[in-house]
C-alpha cells in the first residue's frame, strides 16, 4: 500500500462545534491533519474545510465515508484527486542586520516572496504558494537565522469548472 | 411517523398538542415527545432539569420512570428500544447526571441503538464558567453519539426534537443527544411543530444498486461453498422475515452473530449458530471454507472474524449494509450492497434462485452432529449450561431474554434457541457489564405481556443492583436470573488459559446474598444449588406474578467453549475436555 499526501475540501454546515466534530474524528480514528484551514464558503451558513492528510487508497475511503457520518459535513472531495491549485501563505521573521539585508532580499525576490515589515535587527517574508514552495523559501531563510514561522494551512482548488 | 400514528390513534391527544399554545420549553419538550409516540421515559431528576421535571408533575399524558441511577435509565431505555423497535427516551440532570449516561450512550452506539438522550446544562449565561455542575457533555458524548444538539434558542427546540428522533431512527440508527439549558427550558414561546423533515446533510442510503444486486445473485449461482453471516442489521432493519425468504429461496447456510441472534430462527436446519471466539465449530469452520460469504448488517467485529488475515481465506465477500463506511472497513468486499438491509433482501428475492449448495450443506449437517455444543453435566455440581438449557425449555423458547456480559452471556447465546427477532438483548459490541438488568426493565415496559428473563452473572449483577426497587414498586415482572458462579468469570477463564492460572482480582467471595439483596428491595428471592432445586426454584418464579430473582450457584470452574484465542483464526478451537 502506498502512503500518499492528500488535499481534501469539506464542506459543513457553520455550527458551533463543527470543526470539533471533524477534527475529533481524525483523532479518534488515527488520521493525520497535516494542516487544516477553515472559512466561510461561497454558500451562505456552509463553510469549507481544507484539510491535507496521509494515507492509502482505503485510509482515504475511510476518511470519506466517516466524515459523511457526521451530520453537518455536506461533501467530501478529495481535490488531490484531480488537477489543482493549492497555495498556502507563510510569514517568516529572520534575523536580518543591516549588512546582509541586500543579500536576504535577493533570495526572497527571486522567489516572488515579499517583505511586509522592517525593523532594526529582523526582517519580515511574506511567501505564498504551494507547500513545496514555502517550505523550499524557509529552508532558504534558514542559514540567516529564522525568528518565527506562522503559516495558514493549505487552500485548495480544482482546476477548470 | 410517529407524529401520523398519534394522529390516527389518539385525535384527541393530538389536537391538544398542536395547540399553538405559549408555553415554555419544557412544556414543548413533552409535547414533542409525546407527538413523537413516546410511551414511556426513564429518568432522574435534579437542578438542572427541574423546570422540566416541574411540567412532567402537571403532564397527565407523559409516562415517566424513575430509576435509582441514571445508568439504570439509559440502559432500560435501551432494552426498550431493542425489544420494541422504537426510540427509547431518557433524561438527566446536567453535570454527574449526565457523565453518568456516558457508559449507556457508549453502548447503544456501538450496537446502533436509537435513542435520544435529553440532558439538562446550567444556564446558557454560565455555560463555560465551570458553573455548578457543569460538563461538556455534547464534548464528552461526541464521538459515542450518532449526533448532538446544544439548544441554544427555545423557537428551535420542537424542530430539534423532531429532528433527532429521526436521526435515531433511520439509516444506521443509534443514539441522539439533545442539551438543554436551563433558561431555554423555562423560557416560553409559542409552540409550532412542523413534521416535514430537511437535513441537508444527512440522507441515508435506502435503495440499494441493482447492479450489486445483479452480482450478488450470479455470485451465488457462482458458489459451491456460500455462507450468510447475518448479524444485528438484520434485527434492527426488521427483515427477518426476508432473510428467512432469501435463504429459504437459495438454501444458503447462515450463520447468526451475538446481535444477529434472532433474526434467523434457530430451528431452521440450515442454521449453524454463532460465529467467532465463542462461535459453534460448524459456524466458524463454515465461514473459513466457503467460497462466498454474504455478511448482512453484519460489521465483521474483530470478536467474529478474530486474526482478520486468516479470515474466510477462500470467500469471495458480499456485504450487504445500510452504513457504507461498513463495507470494506475490515475485510476486502467484492460485492458491497449499500441500503437497508430489509429493501436489499426484498429485491434480491425477487430473482433469488437456489445456489448449487447440496454438498456443501451436506458436509456442514454432518459436521453439526458431530460436534455441537456440548458439556459435561452431572448430577453433583449445578452447570450454567443446564440452567440456560432448563430456562430455554420450560419458556419453550419465547421468552425476552435480557444478559449481561460475560461466560453467562455466551453460554446464554448458546444455549437458549431463539426463533423471534428482538427476543435476545445483549451488549455485543461495548460489552457493558451492569446493562441486562435494567435492559430487562425497559424491555418489560415495551412488551407488557410478554415474559422477560434477565440473565446476570454474579459479578455484573452488583453494577445495577439498585434497579431491584423500581421492579418492586412499579411490580415489573422480570425474572431475575443469576448465574452465581462466585468469579468474575469470563476474566477468570483468560486467566486460567492465556495467564498460567494467575488469578488477578476475580474472586467475588464476600458478594452479598443475592436473595436477601432482592428481599431487602421488596422482590422475592430464591436460591438452587443443584439441579432439583434449580428446577423447582424456577419453576415457582415463573409461577408467582411480580418480579423474582434466582440465585443459581453454579459450577465456578467452567469453561466457555468453543474458544478460539486473540491471534488465532477463528478455525483454531479450543474445544474444552467434555
Ligand atoms: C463495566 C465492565 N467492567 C469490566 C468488564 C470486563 N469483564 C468482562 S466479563 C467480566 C466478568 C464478569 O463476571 P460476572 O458478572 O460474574 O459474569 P461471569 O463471567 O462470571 O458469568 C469482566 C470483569 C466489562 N465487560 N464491563
Ligand atoms: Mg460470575
Amino acid at each position: 500500500m502506498n502512503t500518499t499526501k492528500h488535499t481534501i475540501s469539506i464542506l459543513v454546515n457553520n455550527q458551533p462545534g463543527v470543526l470539533q466534530r471533524v477534527a475529533s474524528l481524525f483523532g479518534r480514528r488515527g488520521y493525520n491533519i497535516e494542516s487544516i484551514t477553515v472559512g466561510k464558503s461561497e454558500e451562505e451558513g456552509l463553510s469549507r474545510m481544507i484539510i491535507v492528510t496521509n494515507g492509502d487508497h482505503h485510509k482515504l475511503e475511510q476518511i470519506s465515508k466517516q466524515l459523511y457520518k457526521l451530520i453537518d459535513v455536506i461533501k467530501v472531495i478529495d481535490i488531490s484527486a484531480n488537477p489543482m491549485v493549492e497555495r498556502e501563505l507563510a510569514l517568516i521573521k529572520v534575523n536580518a542586520e543591516p549588512s546582509i539585508r541586500p543579500e536576504i532580499i535577493g533570495v526572497v525576490e527571486t522567489f516572488r516572496a515579499t517583505i511586509v515589515d522592517i525593523s532594526p535587527k529582523s526582517i519580515m517574508v511574506q511567501v505564498v504558494g504551494d507547500s513545496e514552495k514555502v517550505k523550499a523559501m524557509v529552508e532558504l531563510l534558514k542559514p540567516y537565522g529564522v525568528i518565527q514561522i506562522t503559516r495558514t494551512g493549505v487552500a485548495a482548488m480544482i482546476r477548470g469548472v | 411517523m410517529s407524529t401520523q400514528t398519534l394522529k390516527a390513534t389518539n385525535k384527541e391527544l393530538y389536537a391538544k398538542l398542536m395547540q399553538p399554545d405559549v408555553i415554555t420549553g419544557s412544556e414543548i419538550l413533552l409535547r414533542s415527545l409525546l407527538l413523537e409516540g413516546v410511551d414511556c421515559v426513564f429518568g432522574y431528576p435534579g437542578g438542572a432539569v427541574l423546570y422540566i421535571y416541574d411540567a412532567i408533575h402537571g403532564n397527565p399524558d407523559f409516562n415517566h420512570l424513575l430509576t435509582r441511577h441514571e445508568q439504570g435509565a439509559i440502559h432500560a431505555a435501551d432494552g426498550y428500544a431493542r425489544s420494541t423497535g422504537k426510540v427509547g427516551v431518557c433524561i438527566a440532570t446536567s453535570g454527574p447526571g449526565a457523565t453518568n449516561l456516558v457508559t449507556g450512550i457508549a453502548t447503544a452506539y456501538m450496537d446502533s441503538v436509537p435513542l435520544v438522550i435529553i440532558t439538562g446544562n446550567v444556564m446558557s449565561t454560565a455555560i463555560g464558567t465551570d458553573a455548578f455542575q457543569e460538563a461538556d457533555i455534547t464534548g464528552i458524548t461526541m464521538p459515542i453519539t450518532k449526533h448532538s444538539y446544544l439548544v441554544r434558542d427555545v423557537k428551535d427546540l420542537s424542530k430539534i426534537v423532531h429532528e433527532a428522533f429521526h436521526i435515531a431512527s433511520t439509516g444506521r440508527k443509534g443514539p441522539v443527544l439533545i442539551d438543554i439549558p436551563k433558561d431555554v427550558s423555562a423560557l416560553k414561546t409559542k409552540f409550532t411543530y412542523d413534521s416535514k423533515i430537511s437535513i441537508r446533510g444527512y440522507n441515508p442510503t435506502v435503495l440499494p444498486n441493482k447492479l450489486q444486486i445483479e452480482r450478488l445473485l450470479k455470485a451465488i449461482d457462482e458458489a459451491k461453498k456460500p455462507v450468510i453471516l447475518a448479524g444485528g442489521g438484520v434485527v434492527y432493519a426488521g427483515a427477518q422475515n426476508e432473510l428467512l425468504k432469501f435463504v429459504t429461496k437459495t438454501n444458503i447456510p447462515t450463520i447468526t452473530t451475538l446481535l444477529g441472534i434472532g433474526g434467523f430462527p434457530s430451528s431452521n436446519d440450515l442454521w449453524l449458530g454463532m460465529p467467532g471466539m465463542h462461535g459453534t465449530y460448524t459456524a466458524n469452520k463454515a465461514i473459513q471454507n466457503c467460497d462466498l460469504l454474504i455478511g448482512i448488517g453484519a460489521r465483521f467485529d474483530d470478536r467474529v472474524t478474530m486474526k482478520v488475515e486468516g479470515f474466510a481465506p477462500n470467500a469471495k465477500i458480499a456485504h450487504i449494509d445500510v452504513d457504507p463506511a461498513e463495507v470494506g472497513k475490515v475485510v476486502e468486499t467484492a460485492i458491497p450492497c449499500v441500503g437497508d438491509v430489509k429493501k436489499v433482501l426484498e429485491l434480491a428475492n425477487k430473482k433469488a434462485k437456489p445456489a448449487q449448495s447440496e454438498a456443501w450443506i451436506e458436509e456442514l449437517q454432518k459436521m453439526k452432529k458431530e460436534f455441537p455444543l456440548k458439556y459435561e453435566d452431572g448430577d453433583n455440581h449445578l452447570k450454567p449450561q443446564y440452567v440456560i438449557e432448563m430456562i430455554h425449555e420450560t419458556t419453550k423458547g419465547e421468552a425476552i431474554v435480557t444478559t449481561d456480559v460475560g461466560q453467562h452471556q455466551m453460554w446464554a447465546a448458546q444455549y437458549y434457541r431463539f426463533n423471534h427477532s428482538r427476543s435476545w438483548i445483549t451488549s455485543g459490541g461495548l460489552g457493558t457489564m451492569g446493562f441486562g438488568f435494567p435492559a430487562a426493565i425497559g424491555a418489560q415496559l415495551g412488551n407488557q405481556d410478554r415474559l422477560v428473563v434477565s440473565i446476570n452473572g454474579d459479578g455484573g449483577m452488583q453494577m445495577c443492583a439498585q434497579e431491584l426497587a423500581i421492579c418492586a414498586i412499579n411490580n415489573i415482572p422480570v425474572k431475575i436470573v443469576v448465574i452465581n458462579n462466585q468469579v468474575l468469570g469470563m476474566v477468570r477463564q483468560w486467566q486460567e488459559i492465556i495467564y498460567d492460572n494467575r488469578y488477578s482480582h476475580i474472586d467475588l467471595s464476600g458478594s452479598p446474598d443475592f436473595v436477601k439483596l432482592a428481599e431487602a428491595y421488596g422482590v422475592k428471592g430464591l436460591r438452587a444449588t443443584n439441579k432439583e432445586e434449580a428446577q423447582k426454584a424456577w419453576q415457582e418464579a415463573m409461577d408467582t406474578p411480580g418480579p423474582v430473582l434466582i440465585d443459581f450457584i453454579v459450577e465456578k470452574h467452567e469453561n466457555v467453549y468453543p474458544m478460539v484465542k486473540q491471534g488465532s483464526t477463528i478455525d483454531e478451537m479450543l474445544m474444552g475436555d467434555s
